[in-house]
């Protein structure tokens, strides 16, 4: 099991789905990813999308300012 | 009540999928059309582009201007049309000076650009078709498009892909 950190706080819609929906699928079962990105939409939907899609959403923390951390287990 | 009851009467839920016809070459129009697919294949859509007319400047694989097609009235219009890379803009294109400031300003902004849209689209099988009507007219083949248009359909086979989903017209 690996965890994988990805910033997404200086991506634009639609990159910020984009980029850990690839860093997902690069990902094997049970390895972890750690997303930083912004509050607002990359925050409310990024979660929502990861368990649509199965994925198992570990934990959702604030880190500071508008950067929050997601924890998404494949 | 028998649990087969239960399930039938539970509401269908619509599959997620979305379904464009990109008719305009437009650099701005593209950038929407792209937009929403890679946004919409990366939060699990099923995506399916139907490029036709002006459209199909996006999907060739010659991106600047260039004599594509079979005949000289469908080569001088390929060359006037050009590919991704030529694409104008539908407002204010100041002769094609638009598209190189958006680019530069899309870059300076850390927003995607076209190229980068496309590629992504790409990367996450988006699906491409290309529309047999208007291939024929500008004298177009498959061979001139990128690879990863799947298949030339027309009006019956793209409504059945598109069936159940939501459809843009862009």
């Amino acid at each position: 099991m690996t965890t994988v950190k990805l910033d997404i706080t200086a991506e634009h819609c639609p990159m910020t789905f984009v980029k850990t929906k690839i860093q997902l699928s690069k990902l094997q079962s049970g390895d972890i990813l750690e997303v930083l990105l912004m509050e607002g939409e990359p925050l409310q939907n990024i979660p929502k999308s990861a368990r649509e899609q199965g994925f198992k959403v570990l934990d959702v923390s604030h880190v500071e300012g508008q950067v929050h951390k997601v924890i998404i287990e494949k | 009540m028998e649990i087969s009851d239960i399930l039938t009467s539970l509401p269908v839920k619509e599959p997620k999928k979305l379904s464009i016809i990109s008719f305009s070459g437009d650099f701005d129009k593209l950038v929407a059309t792209f937009t929403l697919a890679t946004g919409a294949a990366a939060i699990g859509y099923e995506v399916h582009i139907f490029f036709t007319f002006w459209g199909l400047d996006a999907i060739k694989k010659k991106q600047g201007r260039a004599f594509v097609g079979t005949g000289f009235l469908p080569k001088l219009f390929g060359f006037f049309m050009g590919g991704l890379r030529s694409a104008p803009v539908s407002r204010l294109n100041f002769l094609g000076l638009s598209p190189k400031i958006f680019r530069y300003l899309m870059r300076k902004k850390n927003v995607a650009t076209l190229e980068e849209l496309v590629e992504a689209a790409k990367v996450l099988e988006v699906n491409m078709y290309a529309c047999e009507m208007a291939m024929h007219i500008l004298g177009l083949q498959k061979s001139d498009f990128i690879h990863e248009v799947k298949d030339v359909l027309g009006v019956a086979t793209f409504l059945e892909i598109s069936e159940g989903g939501r459809t843009l017209f862009i």
